[in-house]
Order: structure tokens, then sequence, then C-alpha cells
């Protein structure tokens, strides 16, 4: 018997084959411009625009622009890849027009890259060829040991480092896709070969077959089909990429968000066939529970029991619904996937209505998102025409549509059951629950509502196996989480690593550590609901419990870091100005709560605590932790709890000695104009807004404190170093 | 159901004309597209984007007839309109001024772009300058975060910026708006 589902998709992915086919992009010089909110403000429209007109201009039909999403580096965007036919992949970084003009003429014309400006590169040349050796991150194979070995019979051949270069990716993830004994897994590049290495006579034949005759070893030939290989081929090169196990992030910055065929042609939907032609949403559940997936919107409930439960209910009008809400001050992980792998997302929410057996899915995308909104209304729209949504989907039998709501600025509706009523069309104050939405949610019927990177790793966990997944993870969770890395890091961006990852590899070996030199002071993680992880407990593993235990939480993956010169009294303060400002009102002890602690922490930070407000700080955050109707209140005081159990002393020192450690505090500083090394260069006057300084040229100035408002502008200018702030 | 919701006066057919006057045809097309639909109410916040993103603000004359054209009471219109911080029911102008002042742009220095901007267009937050060419406003994050500190001018993102960038910024904004008032007055052009 032919089963319509997998006909359906064979066609279609014949049918895509062919147009990718004749597209050619394999043949031609491909120029990748990324395009998604952060790429935009850096100006990669402009840069695509530019590199349109030179290849008119050169009247050459092999190159063609290809635009893609984000890969998640922001702060060297616009980053533009220059991908020739048999050589690795080049990428620039930070792009602007006569940057174009040079990687036009000299990379693209004349063969000689552009070597100054790619990006993370040190070093005159660039190897023809790359060995990207797995580190056995996981798995503690003898990765290092081969590779060390691999290099060392290169040497022995004569063949220099810069021609052929060895380095390392932390993991592909290969092992245990087919079961066989774990192995050293080497990827070559630019031939995009995955090798499968298990002695030194493997290696041998590696550096005699692949590296001197030119010619692929078939006898080594991983026959596993690693997740992120594309990926890793695009930006194996990079640190702070071949770091990561990229899976919910596989496809950003590799295909084109707006185009269906390159998504089917990096095995999209064949998820979905599967669940469809099964037709087992059990087996589904059972694949997300080996898998122990959980939710990454910051509860972390097991997304297997969740569906489980929504599907055992009596009522069969079900809703599923996609919280794309990010209220996370500080995250953008969300944000970055609808953009940059919309189908992706759809896909996991059919899967997720087939499983628990909705009829009608939900997008609840915050109105910040324009991009993210198009993007999502495109794919779906997409879907639609082409027999992914709506009716007979896939010819299975199964009916299912969606559609977008958007958010309108507020916090609260991030939590499911103020999403429920926003999406009604009511203010979004949250109600008590039980019961949850799962019994009873959107118009009073069963809704299962996940984040957006919960679905992202659905259609991967379903091809590769709930096992494969749950091995990459810890014991208690399983798979990879994405951290928006922001705040005093080096490399801010976003950063998949596998769960029980150390808090330390992501924020010093991935993001390069805190900027400008300075000292790590903490990493927040959790965002307004979450607290502070001091830097003595960096080697923390990255996972729900431990983070909860150090009194933080995970929460969907903001990571700001912090550095000495940030005051934690101050960023406490932050935080709880955003939850008394989101606070919905609805409940007492969330509304006044909230309000009074941060009265007493803006007393503080003013100079005017007193010995006892560190007790009624306490007592004020555990009331409103234990009494307050939603997350919103119960989870406003832990910045505060966190930061008090952590940096206590920074709180006595503001409250006894009206001292601000970090000299941020505006009311608790001074500035002074050290009379020795000061030359009288007047720059200071004139960029005092009060003009509070006074001084005659070449001599010292001097501040008048009564008037100084404190700006910091004469410290900012001051070339001469000859302002203190004290 | 549908009968009972169109509860109707004697002269509601003229009060419906009055109020289709105030609402341009895209959001008088979308209105009556759910008016049968099955949730329709569910629609409103919907609705209220359109008004907003057509007018700029929510006026209390868009919010009575968004009220009375879908049939939902009119409290209800100001309670959503009021609870949501996108809404915005003074008029603003031309561009608005979004400073981000979420966790990562806050840590980079976000307060001390704020307080140039306020400098330099000499209006405080909520407000719009007198030439009605600048409103500024504040946000959390708008998911740039990498690129921090970040202001939002229209739909367009900038940054990292720097104190000192500010009045540049604000000069390219002021020539394009004058460039759209000589654009606007030359007959020929739309
Ligand atoms: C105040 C508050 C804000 C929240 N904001 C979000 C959010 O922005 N995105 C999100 O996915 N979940 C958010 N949540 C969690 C949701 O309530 C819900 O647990 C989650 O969307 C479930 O999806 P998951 O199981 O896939 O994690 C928030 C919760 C609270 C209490
Ligand atoms: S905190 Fe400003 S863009 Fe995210």
């Amino acid at each position: 018997m032919s089963l319509p589902v997998r006909d359906f998709y064979r066609s279609m992915a014949d049918r895509v084959g062919q147009t990718l086919a004749e597209r050619g992009l394999d043949d031609k010089i491909l120029i990748q411009v990324g395009s998604a909110t952060c790429e935009h403000a850096a100006g990669s429209q402009t840069v695509e625009e530019e590199f349109a007109r030179h290849i008119r201009a050169s009247g050459r039909k092999d190159i063609v622009i290809h635009r893609t999403g984000c890969t998640g580096r922001c702060s060297r965007e616009p980053i533009v890849g220059i991908h020739v036919p048999g050589l690795i992949p080049v990428k620039y970084e930070r792009v602007n027009r006569d940057l174009v003009h040079r990687i036009f003429t000299e990379h693209i014309q004349n063969s000689t890259p552009v070597v100054k400006h790619i990006l993370d590169h040190d070093g005159e040349t660039l190897p023809e060829r790359e060995f990207l050796f797995c580190e056995g991150a996981r798995c503690q194979r003898s990765g290092p040991s081969l590779r060390d070995r691999f290099s060392a019979l290169l040497e022995a051949r004569g063949i220099e480092p810069h021609r052929v270069r060895v380095g390392a990716a932390s993991c592909f993830g290969a092992c245990g896709i087919s079961g066989g004994e774990p192995a050293t897994f080497v990827l070559a590049r630019p031939e995009k070969v995955l090798y499968r290495l298990s002695s030194d006579e493997d290696l041998v034949a590696l550096v005699e077959g692949h590296v001197l005759a030119g010619q692929v070893v078939e006898r080594l030939k991983a026959k596993e089909e690693p997740i992120a290989l594309e990926f890793l081929e695009r930006y194996g090169d990079v640190s702070f990429f071949n770091r990561q196990s990229r899976i919910a992030l596989r496809n950003a910055g590799v295909v084109d968000p707006e185009s269906l065929d390159e998504y089917i042609g990096c095995d999209g939907f064949k998820a979905l066939t599967d669940v469809l032609a099964r037709r087992d949403p059990e087996w589904v559940i059972n694949e997300l529970t080996k898998a122990r997936l959980r939710g990454r919107g910051g509860g972390g409930f097991t997304t297997g029991a969740k569906w489980a439960l929504a599907r055992k209910q009596a009522d069969t009008t079900r809703f599923i619904i996609c919280n794309g809400d990010e209220g996370d001050p500080g995250a953008f992980m969300d944000r970055s996937m609808l953009e940059s792998d919309p189908f992706n997302i759809v896909e996991g929410m059919i899967i997720g209505g087939f499983s628990i057996g909705a009829q009608k899915g939900f997008f609840y995308i915050r109105a910040e998102y324009p991009l993210a909104i198009k993007r999502i209304q495109h794919a779906i729209d997409v879907c639609r025409a082409n027999g992914l949504l709506g009716q007979n989907i896939m010819g299975s039998g199964f009916d299912f549509d969606m559609e977008i709501r958007l958010g309108a600025g507020a916090f609260v509706c991030g939590e499911e059951t103020a999403l429920i009523r926003s999406i009604e069309g009511e203010r979004g104050q949250p109600k008590v629950r039980p019961p949850y939405p799962t019994d009873r949610g959107l118009w009073g019927h069963p809704t299962c509502i996940n984040n957006v990177e919960t679905f992202a790793n659905i259609s991967a966990i379903l091809r590769y196996s709930g096992d494969w997944y749950a091995r990459i993870g810890t014991e208690k969770s399983g798979g990879t989480k994405v951290f928006a890395l922001a705040g005093k890091v080096k490399h801010t961006g976003l950063v998949e690593v596998p769960l029980g990852t150390t808090l330390s590899r992501v924020v010093n070996d991935i993001g390069g550590g805190v900027s400008g030199g300075k000292k790590l002071k903490a990493i927040q993680t959790g965002g307004p609901a979450g607290g502070f992880i001091p830097a003595a407990m960096q080697d923390m593993e990255v996972d729900f419990e431990p983070l909860q235990k150090a009194g933080s939480i995970m929460g969907s993956g903001g990571m700001i870091v912090l550095s000495e010169d940030d005051c934690m009294v101050d960023i406490a303060k932050f935080y709880m100005a955003f939850s008394q400002e989101e606070s919905c009102g609805k409940c007492t002890p969330c509304r006044e709560g909230t309000t009074r602690i941060l009265e007493i922490l803006e007393r503080i930070t003013q100079g005017k605590g007193e010995p006892e407000d560190l007790d009624k700080l306490h007592r004020l955050s555990r009331l409103c932790q234990r009494t307050s109707l939603c997350g919103l209140g119960r989870a406003a005081p832990n910045p505060v709890l966190s930061s008090l159990k952590h940096f206590r002393e920074e709180f006595l020192a503001h409250i006894h000695d009206k001292h601000c450690p970090a000299k941020k505090c505006v009311a608790l500083i001074r500035y002074e104009i050290n009379a020795e090394k000061c030359i009288g260069c007047t720059i200071c006057a004139r960029n005092c807004p009060v003009e509070c300084i006074t001084g005659a040229r070449k001599e010292a100035h001097v501040i008048d404190q009564e008037a100084c408002v404190k700006c910091g502008n004469c410290f900012d200018v001051c070339k001469f170093a000859a302002i203190d702030r004290v | 159901m549908s009968e009972c919701c169109h509860c109707q006066t004697d002269n509601w057919e003229d009060l419906e004309r009055g109020y289709r006057t105030m609402l341009p045809e895209d959001v008088l097309a979308f209105i009556d597209a759910n008016r049968e639909k099955e949730h329709s109410e569910s629609m409103l916040i919907a609705t209220l984007h359109m008004v907003q993103g057509h007018f700029g603000h929510l006026g209390p004359g868009h919010l009575e007839a968004v009220a009375q054209l879908m049939q939902v009471p009119l409290a209800k219109v100001t309670g959503v309109a009021t609870f949501y911080h996108y809404f915005r029911l003074q008029p603003r102008g031309k561009y608005l001024i979004n400073v981000c002042l979420g966790t990562a742009c806050y840590v980079k220095g976000a307060e001390k772009v704020a307080q140039k901007l306020t400098e330099e267009l000499g209006i405080r937050f909520g407000e719009t300058s007198k030439d009605g060419i600048f409103s500024l406003e504040s946000t959390r994050c708008v998911g740039t975060c990498g690129l921090a500190p970040v202001v939002m001018i229209g739909d367009e993102v900038h940054g990292p910026l720097t104190p000192n960038q500010v009045p540049n910024l604000l000069e390219t904004y002021l020539a394009r708006a004058a460039e759209d008032l000589v654009g606007a007055s030359t007959p020929e052009q739309k």
C-alpha cells in the first residue's frame, strides 16, 4: 500500500531538488549576506545593495547573492560570507561600502582575500584545507591526542600548518546516531566530508589520500550525517561557532528564511512526514520523553509530559500556542529563531498540533519584533499554499491551521494564563492555576503553550531520536540551550551549548571573557525572574537545578555578563524597577511588594539606607514570593535575594559607609580634579553641562561640588586621567 | 448568537455611518471580515494595532468607533488600550525615538545616551518636540542586545551608540524630515 504522506513528501522533495539544481548554487560564487534585525541595524541592506551593484556592473552571471538569517555573532555584524566552489568559505566582519568594493575586486575577481578583515582570523594567509577534529567534549574520546598525532604526521611530511589547518570543534553530535562504536569524527573542509577515525592507520590514510593525493578516502567516510554539518562547513573555522553545538540554531545563517525550498533542502518537513505517516501521537510523545526535552521558556516542564496531559483531555477542541513574547529584557534568541529559521518553528508546531490533537495553532509574538512577525506570516502562507498547513495536510487527513496574534508590550503576557487572556482580546492579567491551560485554556479548551526554542528542537529530536538528544545533555535534561550572551562580554551573540556546559566555558571560551580587560563580577541568568551567579561560581554547570540551587534560574536564556564596574545594588534595583513597572496590578503582594522593595533599594543607592533595610528587604521579598498570584510576582524578588546572598557586603558598604564600591551610584560618588595631573586644557569645563568647573587655561581646574550633577562628562572627556571618581 | 450581539438602537444606521468615517478603509474591512467569525472580539488587540499603525496613536474617537463597530463595550476597549504599553493615547511626532532601557543596554550605558537625547531635544520622556518631528520614549529591549546600547528611531535600530553620536544621528533624521517636506510641496509628486 502506498502511503499518501510519504508520496507527498517524495514528490515535494523531488521538485525542490530540481529547483535547487536549476539554481546551481553549488557551482556559483555565493555572496552570503545576513538578513535579520541586528544585521539590518548594522547596515547589511546597504551592503547587499552594494554587492548587487557590483555584480551588475561586472556582468558576471556566476556570482549570486544568498540571503540568510542571523548566525548570532551580533557584535561583528554585518558579516558577509564568500563561497567560491572548491575553496574554504571566507567570512568578513563589519563590512561596509568600502569593504564591499575591496572584497569584490580583490577577493572575488582577483582571488586574493582581504585577509585583514576576515572574521576572527589572524595570520597572513588562508589555508587551502582544514580538518576539524571533534574534541569529544561529551564522550571523552581520544580526539585531542589523535589530532596532535595528525598534526605531527603533517609536519613530518613537510606540509606547512598555514596550508593545511588542523582545528577542533567541540562535538558534532555524530556518535550514537547510528549506534556504532564511538569514534573520533573529523570534518574536512572545503570538501564537506565527515570522516570517522579510530586508529593511527586511519590518520596515515587520511594524510596520504586526502591531503597528498587530493582524494576523498571513501573507506573512512562516516555514515552518520550529523545535524549541524552544513553550519560547521560554513562557520567551523571560527572558534565562537565551533565550540557550540547547534541544534535549535542549526539553520540560522545557513538557509534563506524566506525559502521553503532551502528549508526542505536541509531535510525540512522530514520529521513531520514521519509523524503523519506513522499516525501515532504516542510515538512522538514517547520520543520527546526519552529526549528529556524540557520547556525552554523558563519553567523547564517536561514537554512530553505536557503534550500527554493535553492529549488525554475529554474535550477534543484543543489549541497549541507558540510563546514568542520574549519578555526578558536582554534576551533575543527567540527573535533570532523566528527570523532566521521560521519554517522549523512552524514544523515543530504542526507536529505539536498533531500530537495533542489540536485543530488550530497560535503564534503569540511581541509587536516589537516586526521582522519576526513578517517572516512567520510568510512561512505560514507558503506552507498553506504548499499543502503543509490547512485541510488534509500532506494528504494525511489531518486538518490544522495557524495564525499570528500580536503582543502589545506587556511583560506579564509571557505568562501562560495572561497570554491566553491576551489572545482572547482582554487585558493580559494572569489567572490562578489550576486549572492549568492543558485542562482549560484558550476559550476554556485544553491548550498547550510552548516556547519558540522548545518547538525549534522538535523536528531534530524526531529525526535523530530521543535517545540521541538525551545523550547530548545532562541526566535530568536533554539537549542544548541557546543563550543570548550580552552585557560586558567581548563577543556578544547567540550561543547554543549542551546543557551541563560550564558557565565559564560560555562566557570565557566562547564569549571571549569580559570586555575591556575588566574583571568578571557576576553572570546574570533568567532576567528579572533570575539571579546572579558570582564569578567564584563560574565553573558551575548550566542546567535547571544547579542554577536554581545557586539562587538563580535558567529562565529563557538571557545571560548578562557583569564586570567590576557594575554595582550589584544598582542592577538589583534595575530589575526591581522593571518588575514593578510590569506588574499587572491584579494582586496586592506583587503590586505593593515590588513598589516597596524598589523604594528601599532606591533609598540605599541614594545613600539613605538604614541598617534594618536589609531585614526588611528580606521579609518583603519572601512575602512577595510566597503570596503573589503568578510567576511574575513570585519571581520578582529573585534578583534582590540573590544579590543579597552573594553580594551582601556591597549592600553594607552602601548603607554603613555610604560608599558604592563599583562607583556607579551617582549619589555616592564625587568627581575631583587631581591638580598634579591637570594641565588646564579646559576640555572638562567646556563639556560640563552645568558649568561648575572653573580654572584658567594651563592651570589646574576645580569642580564646584555643590553645583555638580555628577554626570561624569568630565571624567569621560579628560585625556590626562586627571579626574578621579571617588 | 450574532443576533443578540447586534443590539441595535433606532438610529444605529446613522451612528454606524458616522463611526465608519472615523476609521480607514483597511480597518473597516478587517472589522467587517471578522464580525461573523467565532471569537470575533478576540481581534480587538489586532484592530487597535491597525488603527495605531494608521494614525500613530489611539485617540478617544478612534476607541469609541472601534468599540461601536466591533460591538465591544467602550470600557473594555479603553481598558485594553491602557493596559498595553505599546498603545499610545497621545499623538506623536514624525519620528518616534525609542531608547532601549533593557538590561544589556542599561549595563552598557544607555542612561547616558538617554540623557543626551533629552538634552539635545529639550524634551522629556513621553513628550514630543515642538516642531512635531521627534517623540521620545523608552522601551525594554528591542532584541538587538548584541549591539547595546541601542536606540530605535521609527523602524530603524541604531547601535552601539555613544552620547557623542547623538547629535549627528538626530541631524540625519532632521534632514530627512526636511527632504520629505520639500518633496511633499513639489506639485508633480504625490
Ligand atoms: C512573568 C512571566 C513571563 C514569562 N515570559 C515568557 C516568555 O517571554 N516566553 C516564554 O516562552 N515563556 C515565558 N514564561 C513562561 C510561560 O508561562 C510558560 O511556562 C512557557 O511559555 C511554557 O513553554 P515551555 O514549556 O516550552 O517552556 C513567562 C512566565 C512568567 C511567569
Ligand atoms: S537590552 Fe537593549 S536591545 Fe536588548
